[in-house]
């Protein structure tokens, strides 16, 4: 086993809507409080890596130096769909791994308030004069709402229902139940985008968007940033005691993407990529679920987080339904999932979410959050799911100092 | 279905869809590994073979994943039944049509065939035929 990887330094900017400030600036915000909370200045990064999905041809890296310091040390601009964030900071700690650095700053950013329907692109779609065939299907015009959704909510409304024909228990008001746990634990965090407490009656009477999935069962459009800086063992070790104390250990981290299976590339498949993923995550961590204090996974709709609980193996294969109506996943569970209210209500500014999730176990771990702390919180998973796809998870551990 | 009449210029709206007295889907089987696919291929994301042959997707299926989809992008007339359909082991993605779509009338597990209709005329006169699975 090489020598872990620490995080000194983490920071979430509040996510909501900021219309007086851009990408550059939220991320400048999320890095700059990230290095201070890890009492460390850019001076001491020896690499930066950072993502900014809908920009992500921008060099949000070299825009983000040019605010807070162009040290000269190199930068990596990640794109990988909802897993940018995660992809980030997977980058920095690579680099620290190898040995080349030993201090790296990961940030993701993303400003999203009102973007509205994602994967189905902002063009409106009509026919064309002519028919006539092209692109990979050779098809004549568009094909979205013609064989199948384009749509985010619709693609992952199909992954949940997916499940239920697999395993069965499934039902409008169990995704909806879902959500309405989001949405209470949301009611804790200041950070978040809504914090507002949804009755159930409200959940399943509200817009419907693609069913079972209505509106606030769908993550929340937002502005945001998140920062973090990581250090090697080596490095961490000539800190001050305090800074030692406040580190919190990368027992796992790991990137996957979807390995090939039987209709793979006809509905996305978000299960094999996350249960390989956590698998390993395990291995390396030495740990196992049942050791988990808390999990924040990827809720993207409320249909996506009942797959999860079966995927990152927090209940038996195929009983997600009867864990998740056992009370297992609310904050007084046994294991409380997304209290930070995930991404229906905290938000889901893209490329800051596989960022912001590490920052909320962090703040646990740390025993620093307030009101929605998990007592004697010791070890917390982070998992990110970009479609395409990619796989983020994270294994965090407390320093015991 | 059969209100899809026999026009001279007919074009499917996508290239593996086979118009004629027996429609239906054809696939990019691999010859090494036998996976399939729809889109146009280099090589094979199963086993990276490059060799492949077109196969017939059987017309019957079960509805193994649906969403009726209210809120699409602009254009895109709602609501309509996406579906991911199961055709004897080969996974298809397609509208389930000829029903009311509400989630009384579209259930999981749902025994489907594959039906085309008529999407549209272009400036030439010829009809676009698009495809989906109505309740068998």
């Amino acid at each position: 086993m090489s020598d872990p990887i620490w995080i000194l330094g983490i920071h979430m900017t509040k996510f909501g809507k900021y219309p007086d400030l851009d990408t550059v600036d939220l991320a400048s915000q999320a890095a700059l409080a990230a290095l201070k909370d890890g009492g460390v200045s850019m001076k001491d990064m020896g690499v930066l890596a950072a993502g900014c999905l809908m920009a992500s041809n921008a060099g949000i890296g070299q825009q983000l130096q040019k605010q807070i310091g162009q040290t000269g040390i190199p930068v990596y601009n990640v794109a990988n769909a909802c897993a940018t964030g995660a992809t980030a900071l997977r980058t920095a700690i690579m680099a620290v791994k190898s040995g080349e650095v030993d201090m790296g700053l990961a940030v993701g950013v993303e400003k999203l308030a009102g973007a509205g329907l994602l994967g189905a692109g902002g063009r409106p779609k009509s026919d064309k004069n002519e028919w006539n065939p092209s692109g990979r299907y050779g098809a004549v015009t568009s094909t979205d709402g013609r064989i199948g959704t384009d749509s985010m909510p619709g693609v992952f409304a199909q992954v949940g229902m997916e499940y239920g024909h697999k395993y069965g228990g499934t039902s409008f008001e169990l995704f909806a139940k879902i959500s309405e746990k989001n949405h209470a634990h949301s009611t804790l965090n200041p950070l978040a985008a809504y914090t507002k407490r949804m009755t159930l009656e409200e959940i399943m009477n509200d817009v419907m968007i693609a069913y079972p999935n209505t509106r606030p069962m769908c993550s929340a459009n937002c502005d945001g940033a998140a920062a973090a800086v990581v250090v090697s063992d080596a490095k961490l070790k000539t800190l001050s005691l305090e800074q030692q104390r406040r580190a919190i250990k990368v027992s796992a981290s790991v990137l996957t993407s979807d390995p090939y299976e039987e209709g793979c590339q006809v509905l996305p498949n978000v299960n094999t990529l996350t249960r390989n993923a956590v698998k390993l995550a395990y291995e390396q961590a030495g740990i196992g679920p049942s050791d988990l204090d808390l999990v924040e996974l990827h809720d993207c709709f409320a249909t996506a987080e009942l797959v999860h609980y079966d995927n990152l193996m927090l209940c038996e294969e195929g009983g997600a339904v009867d864990f998740f109506n056992s009370g297992a996943t609310w904050r007084d569970g046994g294991t409380p999932v997304n209290v930070s209210g995930g991404l229906e209500s905290k938000g889901h500014p893209i490329a800051a979410t596989g960022i912001a999730n590490i920052w909320e176990v962090c703040h646990h771990l740390r025993g620093e959050a307030g009101d929605r702390q998990i007592e004697g919180a010791k070890v917390g998973l982070a998992h990110v799911i970009g479609l395409g796809s990619a796989c983020g998870v994270h294994i965090l551990e407390r320093s015991g100092l | 279905m059969a209100s899809v009449r026999g026009m001279a210029n007919q074009i499917p709206l996508v290239d593996y869809l086979v118009l004629g007295d027996a429609p239906h889907l054809t696939a990019r089987e691999c010859t090494a590994c036998g996976a399939r696919f729809f889109d146009r291929r280099n090589a094979c994301a199963s086993c990276s073979g490059t060799e492949f042959h077109t196969v017939a997707v059987g017309t019957d299926g079960e509805v193994k994943a649906f969403t009726i989809v209210t809120f699409a992008a602009p254009g895109v007339p709602v609501p309509f039944v996406s579906a991911i359909v199961d055709c004897g082991g080969t996974s298809v993605r397609g509208n389930i049509i000829n029903v009311e779509p509400t989630p009384e009338h579209v259930s999981l597990g749902m025994k489907v065939r594959l039906a085309t209709y008529l999407i549209g005329t272009d400036d030439n006169g010829t009809e676009a035929i698009g495809f989906g699975f109505e309740p068998n």
